[in-house]
C-alpha cells in the first residue's frame, strides 16, 4: 500500500478515555467477537453511541486515548463499528501500538477545534495530511516513525508477518 | 549514506557522532561539518542499560531497538486473541517455549460457559507447544513472576496484560502489550521498542504509622496524572529504597501503568537476592544507572510527609487526602488485585480490624490473595481464619472482581473501596457502582467503620 485515504465524521470523545470505557472487560466473558461487542462500543460513557455511529464515522479523543488494559478488544471493536481512525491529542502506547498492528489508523494532532460530525479527511502518503473539510482547516499531525510506518503500509502486524515473516526492516 | 535529518534532531544532539553532515540552503551546499566525537557519551539510565544489553547495541531515550526477550506471559484474558494472530501471522514453531508462560486469572474459576471454553482452548495449544500454563486458583501471572523466580533482575519481560509492569519490582524492565505483539514475540523472540526516556523518582524519609506504600504510589499518580508518564520509563531511587520489601517495589512498579509510563524499575540490592533467594539460582544481570544518567525529569517524594490518600471515582489520579473524601458510606471493601492482594496487604487489614468489632454490618469485606502461595501463607498463619471469623469473604486466587471478569460484582449504587490499581466507571462489572482506591489500612478502617475512615483515628 502506497497512501492510505480515509474520510470521515467525528465523533468526539473526552480525555482519558480508558480501555474499559472503550469496551469493558466484563463484555469479554461472553464474547471477543467485535460484530458482538461493536454493540456495547464506548457504553460506560454514552449507552446510546454505539447505535449512533455509522460505518466510517472517526473517533476523536482528547489526551490520553487508550489508557488502562491492554486489552486488544479495545481496538478491533472500534474497527468492528467500522471506525478506521481515531484522532487525539495522545494515545497510551498500548493502545497506540494495538491499533497499529491491526490497521486502525491512530492520528496524534491538536483535536481542540474538531467539533462533533466535521467532515474530516486523513491522507497518509508521502505526507501525513489531515483536514478538517467543515471548518477548512489543516491539521498538524505527528509523522509515524519508520517502523510504526512500514506496519501501517502493511495493513497491520498480521500481513506484516506474512509478508516478511517478521517485523519490517528498517 | 544519505539521509535527511530535521532541525529538532540537529538541535536535539541525535546525531551521532562521526558523521558528516552537509548543509543545503536553496539547493546550494551551504556548509560542511563533521559531528566531533565527544570525549564522553551521556550516561544511562536503568532502562537504556537493559535496552542495549538486549539490542546489543547502543540504545538511547528515543531510538526504535529490536529486543531478544527473556520472558513472555499471557493470561486467559489475552491469550485466546494470541492464539488467533499467531495463527493468521503463519506462526508455527515457538521461539523458546520455556520462556513463555500463560496464567489462568482473568476468569479464576471461569464465570460461564464461555470462559470455560477460553481455558481449554488455551490448554490445547499450550499442551503440546511446552508453554506452562499456571491453572485456576494458582494467581496472577506477573505475581507468579516474581514468585517463580522468572523475572529477573536486568530481564526484559512483556506481558499481554498492562500490569506487567509489576515486575520492575525486581529490577526487570517490564511493560505490557497487546495480544498481537505477544503472538509476533512468540514467533520470532524478539520485540521492537521505543527506548523511553525516564523520570527519575527519589524515595527519602520513613512511612508514618498506619501510611502505606500504596499512599506513596496514590499521591504519585495524583502529583503525575493519568498520562504524566506516558511512553517514559519510572526509575525508583533514593535512601528509602533499601528499607522497602518486594511487595512495596511490586506495588510501585505496578501503579506506573496508572500514570502511562511503559515501565517502573527498581534497582537491584540485597532486598532482591534474598527475595531470590530459593527461588532462582540465576542472579540475572542486576542493572544500576550511571550516576550521571540523563533524566527527562526529577521527582522527589519524602515518605515522612505522606498521609493516608484516596482516589475518587472515576479516575486513578483523582487523588485526595483520605480526610477531604466526605463522608462517603462503605458497601463493599475490597482486599486483592496485583496491587493489594499480599500476604502484607492481608495482615496490615487484620491490624486496624481487630482493634474493633471486626466487619461493621451491611459491610462485606472480600479477600482475593494474588496467588496460590500468598493464599498458603495467610492460611498457615491464621490470618485467613482470622478474616474469615470476623465475616470476610474469601475468592479464588486470581485477579478477582478487579476488571468484573468473575467474583463479586457490586449492585447498582454501592460505594466500593479497594487495594485495585484502577477505578474506572464499571470496571468491576456495574457502571453503577463507584469505586475508592486507598491503602489496606484505610480499606479496614472502612470496613470497621462503614464509612470511608482515616486509619490514623483508629486507637490501637
Amino acid at each position: 500500500m502506497s497512501e492510505i485515504s480515509i474520510k470521515g465524521r467525528a465523533r468526539i470523545l473526552g480525555d482519558d478515555i480508558n480501555t474499559d470505557y472503550i469496551i469493558s472487560s466484563r463484555r469479554k466473558r461472553d464474547s471477543l467477537d467485535p460484530q458482538v461487542l461493536r454493540d456495547y462500543l464506548l457504553e460506560a460513557v454514552d449507552p446510546e453511541f454505539a447505535a449512533s455511529v455509522e460505518p466510517g464515522d472517526l473517533l476523536v479523543a482528547g489526551k490520553n486515548f487508550g489508557c488502562g488494559s491492554a486489552m486488544e478488544v479495545a481496538v478491533t471493536v472500534v474497527l468492528g463499528a467500522g471506525i478506521h481512525a481515531v484522532l487525539a491529542n495522545s494515545f497510551s502506547r498500548t493502545y497506540f501500538r494495538n491499533a497499529i498492528n491491526n490497521g486502525l489508523l491512530p492520528v496524534v494532532c491538536n483535536t481542540g477545534q474538531i467539533e462533533e460530525g466535521d467532515a474530516l479527511s486523513i491522507r497518509l502518503g508521502a505526507q501525513f495530511d489531515v483536514r478538517n473539510e467543515t471548518k477548512d482547516q489543516n491539521l498538524t499531525a505527528d509523522p509515524l516513525s519508520p517502523i510504526v510506518r512500514s506496519i501501517v503500509m502493511a495493513g497491520g502486524l498480521v500481513p506484516c508477518f506474512r509478508e516478511h515473516g517478521g517485523f519490517p526492516t528498517l | 549514506m544519505v539521509e535527511q535529518l530535521t532541525f529538532n534532531q540537529w538541535v536535539a544532539g541525535s546525531i551521532p557522532a562521526g558523521l558528516t553532515i552537509i548543509f543545503i540552503y536553496n539547493n546550494d551546499l551551504w556548509a560542511k561539518n563533521t559531528i566531533p566525537m565527544p570525549l564522553t557519551l551521556p550516561r544511562k539510565t536503568i532502562a537504556e542499560k537493559i535496552l542495549s544489553a538486549k539490542s546489543d547495541g547502543d540504545a538511547r531515550a528515543g531510538d526504535v531497538v529490536v529486543c531478544t526477550l527473556d520472558h513472555l506471559m499471557a493470561t486467559d484474558g489475552s491469550m485466546p486473541m494470541t492464539i488467533d494472530y499467531f495463527e493468521r501471522m503463519g506462526g508455527s514453531e515457538i521461539a523458546n517455549p520455556e520462556r513463555i508462560v500463560v496464567a489462568l486469572d482473568h476468569y479464576s474459576p471461569a464465570p460461564n460457559r464461555q470462559t470455560a471454553t477460553l481455558h481449554d482452548q488455551i490448554r490445547a495449544f499450550s499442551g503440546p507447544r511446552n508453554i506452562t500454563v499456571y491453572n485456576v486458583g494458582d494467581g496472577i501471572g506477573h505475581q507468579l513472576a516474581l514468585e517463580t523466580g522468572r523475572a529477573l533482575p536486568g530481564s526484559l519481560i512483556i506481558g499481554a496484560d498492562s500490569h506487567t509492569v509489576t515486575c520492575g519490582g525486581l529490577n526487570a524492565f517490564a511493560t505490557g502489550v497487546g495480544s498481537s505483539d505477544l503472538a509476533a514475540a512468540m514467533i520470532s523472540g524478539e520485540i521492537w521498542l521505543r527506548v523511553p526516556e525516564t523520570i527519575h523518582v527519589t524515595l527519602s524519609g520513613t512511612l508514618k504509622d498506619k501510611v502505606h506504600t500504596k499512599d506513596v504510589a496514590l499521591t504519585l499518580v495524583g502529583k503525575l496524572g493519568a498520562d504524566g508518564a506516558a511512553y517514559q520509563a519510572l526509575e525508583f531511587d533514593g535512601p528509602a529504597v533499601p528499607g522497602m520489601t518486594i511487595d512495596d517495589r511490586a506495588l510501585l512498579a505496578n501503579l506506573s501503568v496508572e500514570m502511562g509510563a511503559k515501565c517502573g524499575i527498581f534497582p537491584a540490592d540485597e532486598v532482591t537476592f534474598s527475595y531470590l533467594e530459593g527461588r532462582s539460582a540465576d542472579r540475572g544481570e542486576p542493572t544500576g544507572a550511571d550516576s550521571d544518567a540523563n533524566y527527562s525529569r526529577h521527582v522527589t517524594l519524602d515518605l515522612s510527609s505522606i498521609t493516608p490518600q484516596i482516589a475518587m471515582p472515576h479516575r486513578v489520579d483523582n487523588v485526595v487526602p483520605i480526610t477531604e473524601a466526605g463522608d462517603v458510606p462503605i458497601h463493599m471493601v475490597y482486599i486483592g488485585t496485583c496491587a493489594g492482594g499480599r500476604t502484607s496487604d492481608l495482615h496490615e487489614a487484620l491490624e486496624i480490624l481487630r482493634t474493633g468489632a471486626g466487619i461493621a454490618p451491611g459491610t462485606q469485606a472480600i479477600f482475593t490473595p494474588a496467588s496460590r502461595g500468598i493464599l498458603k501463607e495467610v492460611s498457615s498463619d491464621g490470618s485467613l481464619a482470622e478474616f474469615i471469623g470476623m465475616g470476610g469473604i474469601v475468592q479464588s486466587a486470581g485477579c478477582g472482581s478487579c476488571c468484573g471478569t468473575c467474583g463479586a460484582i457490586p449492585g447498582d449504587g454501592v460505594n466500593v473501596i479497594s487495594t485495585a490499581n484502577r477505578n474506572f466507571k464499571g470496571r468491576m462489572g456495574n457502571a453503577n457502582s463507584f469505586i475508592y482506591l486507598a491503602s489496606p489500612a484505610s480499606c479496614a478502617a472502612a470496613a470497621l467503620h462503614g464509612r470511608i475512615t482515616d486509619p490514623r483515628s483508629i486507637a490501637q
